[in-house]
C-alpha cells in the first residue's frame, strides 16, 4: 500500500484506509479494508438516498409549477417531508408476487437495478478524487456498469409473467441498447479532447468546459443519457398511459420502492456524469470551495431534465429508435470525427490540449454544431413529407361504380 | 424551421413557472405562508406579529403556518344557508307554497300583535331541509316582504341528515348575509356578502321603513 500515492486530501478509500491503518496491527489489514469499505458504502448510499428524496420532491414541486399546479405542498415545510410519507406508505403495503412469476428472478431484479446506480457513484469524482480515488479507467468503468440496467429491467419484465411488463422489457432492450451507442460514441470524443480516460483528470483536461468545446456531444450525450434513464420524453419503456406502468407493473411494497428508488437516483447520477465530463466538475471560481460547485451544477442540470420533462411529450416506438439510429448516431459520429481531427493537428502530446487550442476547437465546433443540426432536423423533418397520401377504401365511394344517381358536384362538373 | 416547437413547448412551461398570473390553484381550506404572508394575512406589522405571537412565527419560518382562506364566490351566489329575518316575516307561508319540494314547514298561531296593521302572526315554527333543497331559489322568490334571502355560504356538511334541517333558532342567531340573488336592492347597493357587514332587518327590504306617521295616515286615520 506504501507504493500508492495516498491522497489524504479528500474523503476516499486510501485516506479512510490509510487512517485506520495508522493505529492498528499490520496482521489485521483485512479488517481495515473491510471497515473502510462498510464506511464508504454507507457514505455512498445516504448520499444518493438522501438526494434521490430531494429530488423527488423537488421534482414534483417543479412539475406542478411547470403545469401551473402547486405540487405536494401539505406535509412539512413546503412539503419536503413527503418523500418520507410516500416511503412509509410504499413500505407498510403488502408485497406480492404472482403465481406464475420467476420468483428469485422477480425478487433479484430490484436488486440488480439498484446496485449499478451505487457503484457508479463512487468513481464520479466530488472533489479532486472520487470515493475511490483516482480510478484511472473511470469512463469506461461507468459505461460497462451503467448497461447493466438493461439486464435488470428485462429480468423485472420478463419475470413477472404479465404481457404490459413483456412489452416495456422488450422496448427497454431495444431502447436501451440503441442508445449506448450514440452515447458511447460521444464520450470517446470527450475522452480524446481530455487525453485520459480517468474521470478526475476528464475534469481537470476542461480549462474551457467541455459543453462550449463540443455542443454536439453534449448534446448527444444528454439526449442518450434521459433516454437510457428512460425519462420523458423517452419513458416508452413505462409509459403509464400505453402499458400500466411497463416492466414494473407487478411490483409492490418494498420492491417497487426499489425500484422507484434507483429510477429516481438515475438522473441524480446522469446530472453528475454530464457535471463531470460536460461541466468541468467541481472546478470553479471564487471562494467557494469545489462540492459545492459540484452540487450548483448537477442542480441545473437536474432542472433542466425537470424542464424537459414538463415540457415535451412522449415519443412513439419507431420515432425513438429512428432518432436514435438516423439522429443520434450520425450527430455522434460527426461529432467524434471533428474532435479527432482537430486533436490531431493539435496534437498535445503529453500536456493535453492547452486553452488557445480550445478555444479554436470551440469556434469550430459552435459552426459545426448549427450546420450539423440544421441538416439532420431538415432530414428528419422531410421523412413526414414522404409519407404516402391515405388511400380512401373502396366503401368510402359509394357512387363509385353505381349508375343510380350522381353527386350534385358531378352534374355541375359535367355542364 | 424543424425541431423549433421544442424551444416553444419549453417556453409556454417556462412561463408558467415564472408568472405568477399564471397559477390557477386556490387552496382551500388553508394555506401555508411564510413570515411575509402570515403578517400579510393577519394584517399585523411583523414586530407586533413576533411579539404577540412568537409559536405562529416560528412556524411561519419553517413554513407550515396555516391561514384560513376561503373561496372567492359571486355576491349572487345561492348559499346553502338561508337567511331569514323574523321581524320581517308575516307568516304567509308563500315560501312554503312556492316550493316545488315543498320542504319549508310553518307552522303560525295568531299572536294579537299589530293589530292596527292587520295582525301579525306568531311563527312557532320555521323549518327549511336543505338536505332536500335544490336551491331554485324560488321561495326567495315568492316571499312579498324580504324576509327570506339565500343565503351566502356552502360550508354545511354534517353527519346526519336531521341535522340539515335549518330550524327558526338556527335561522335567527345565524349570522345576517344575504345573498343578492333576486334582491336588486342589495346589489343596487354593491353589497358582497363574502366581503361585506351583516345586513340588517330594517335595512334588507325593497322600500324604506314608511315612518309611524305615514303607517298613521294610511292605516289608522282612514
Ligand atoms: S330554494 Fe327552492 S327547493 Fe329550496 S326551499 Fe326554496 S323553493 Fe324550496
Ligand atoms: S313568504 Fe316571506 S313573509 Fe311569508 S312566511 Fe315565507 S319568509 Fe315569511
Amino acid at each position: 500500500m506504501m507504493e500508492i500515492e495516498i491522497l489524504r486530501s479528500g474523503f476516499d478509500f486510501l485516506g479512510i484506509y490509510g487512517f485506520f491503518d495508522g493505529f492498528m496491527p499490520d496482521n489485521l489489514d483485512w479488517l481495515v479494508f473491510l471497515i473502510t469499505s462498510v464506511i464508504l458504502a454507507m457514505v455512498i448510499i445516504n448520499a444518493l438516498v438522501i438526494s434521490t428524496a430531494l429530488l423527488t420532491w423537488f421534482e414534483r414541486r417543479m412539475l406542478g409549477r411547470f403545469q401551473s399546479r402547486l405540487g405536494p405542498n401539505r406535509w412539512g415545510p413546503f412539503g419536503l417531508l413527503q418523500p418520507i410519507a410516500d416511503l412509509v406508505k410504499l413500505l407498510t403495503k403488502e408485497d406480492t408476487i404472482p403465481e406464475g412469476a420467476d420468483k428469485p428472478v422477480f425478487t433479484l431484479a430490484p436488486i440488480v437495478f439498484l446496485v449499478p446506480a451505487l457503484i457508479v457513484f463512487a468513481v464520479i469524482p466530488l472533489h479532486g478524487s472520487s470515493f475511490l480515488g483516482r480510478l484511472n479507467i473511470g469512463l469506461i468503468f461507468v459505461i460497462a456498469i451503467t448497461s447493466v440496467n438493461t439486464l435488470a429491467i428485462f429480468m423485472a419484465g420478463w419475470s413477472s409473467l404479465n404481457k404490459y411488463a413483456m412489452f416495456g422489457a422488450m422496448r427497454a432492450v431495444a431502447m436501451l441498447v440503441s442508445y449506448e451507442i450514440p452515447m458511447g460514441i460521444s464520450v470517446v470524443g470527450v475522452a480524446i479532447a481530455a487525453q485520459t480516460l480517468g474521470l478526475s483528470n476528464v475534469v481537470l483536461a476542461q480549462d474551457i468546459p467541455f459543453i462550449l468545446v463540443m455542443p454536439l456531444g453534449f448534446l448527444v450525450f444528454i439526449t442518450a443519457a434521459s433516454a437510457e434513464m428512460s425519462r420523458t420524453p423517452f419513458d416508452l419503456i413505462e409509459s403509464d398511459s400505453e402499458l400500466g406502468a411497463g416492466y414494473h407493473t407487478e411490483y409492490s411494497g418494498a420492491k417497487f420502492a426499489l425500484l422507484q428508488l434507483t429510477e429516481f437516483m438515475a438522473p441524480v447520477i446522469v446530472a453528475a456524469l454530464v457535471t463531470t465530463l460536460f461541466l468541468s466538475g467541481w472546478r470553479g471560481y471564487g471562494p467557494i470551495p469545489g462540492p459545492v460547485w459540484f452540487i450548483i451544477k448537477t442542480f441545473v442540470v437536474l432542472f433542466g431534465f425537470v424542464w424537459i420533462r414538463a415540457s415535451w411529450p412522449r415519443l412513439r416506438v419507431d420515432q425513438i429508435m429512428s432518432l436514435a439510429w438516423k439522429g443520434l448516431l450520425p450527430l455522434s459520429i460527426v461529432n467524434l470525427f471533428v474532435i479527432a481531427v482537430e486533436v490531431f493537428i493539435f496534437n498535445p502530446g503529453e500536456a493535453g490540449l492547452s486553452t488557445r487550442d480550445l478555444l479554436i476547437m470551440t469556434g469550430i465546433n459552435w459552426s459545426i454544431t448549427i450546420i450539423a443540426l440544421i441538416v439532420i432536423f431538415n432530414v428528419m423533418g422531410q421523412s413526414k413529407l414522404k409519407r404516402p397520401e391515405p388511400v380512401a377504401l373502396p366503401l368510402a365511394n359509394m357512387y363509385a361504380n353505381t349508375t343510380v344517381s350522381k353527386k350534385a358536384t358531378d352534374l355541375a362538373e359535367a355542364d | 424551421m424543424y425541431g423549433l416547437g421544442l424551444a416553444k413547448g419549453l417556453v409556454v412551461t417556462a412561463k408558467n413557472l415564472v408568472l405568477p398570473s399564471r397559477m390557477m390553484t386556490i387552496q382551500y381550506p388553508d394555506r401555508k405562508v411564510g413570515l411575509l404572508g402570515l403578517s400579510k394575512a393577519t394584517d399585523t406589522s411583523l414586530v407586533d406579529l413576533i411579539r404577540k405571537d412568537p409559536v405562529n412565527v416560528f412556524k411561519a419560518l419553517l413554513g407550515i403556518a396555516d391561514v384560513k382562506t376561503s373561496l372567492p364566490q359571486h355576491p349572487r351566489f345561492r348559499g346553502e344557508e338561508f337567511n331569514w329575518y323574523e321581524q320581517r316575516c308575516t307568516g304567509c307561508a308563500s315560501c312554503a307554497k312556492y316550493c316545488p319540494l315543498g320542504i319549508i314547514e310553518i307552522v303560525t298561531s295568531e299572536s294579537g300583535d299589530q293589530m292596527q296593521e292587520g295582525q301579525k302572526y306568531h311563527l312557532d315554527k320555521f323549518d327549511i331541509d336543505i338536505g332536500r333543497c335544490m336551491f331554485c331559489g324560488l321561495c326567495v322568490e315568492a316571499c312579498p316582504y324580504d324576509a327570506l334571502h339565500m343565503g351566502s355560504g356552502f360550508e354545511e356538511g354534517k353527519y346526519r341528515r336531521q341535522d340539515l334541517v335549518i330550524d327558526k333558532r338556527q335561522l335567527v342567531s345565524a349570522k345576517k348575509k344575504p345573498s343578492t340573488w333576486f334582491r336588486p336592492q342589495l346589489s343596487n347597493k354593491n353589497y358582497d356578502p363574502h366581503k361585506g357587514k351583516n345586513v340588517k332587518w330594517d335595512s334588507a327590504g325593497r322600500h324604506e321603513k314608511p315612518s309611524l306617521q305615514q303607517q298613521q295616515d294610511k292605516w289608522a286615520k282612514r
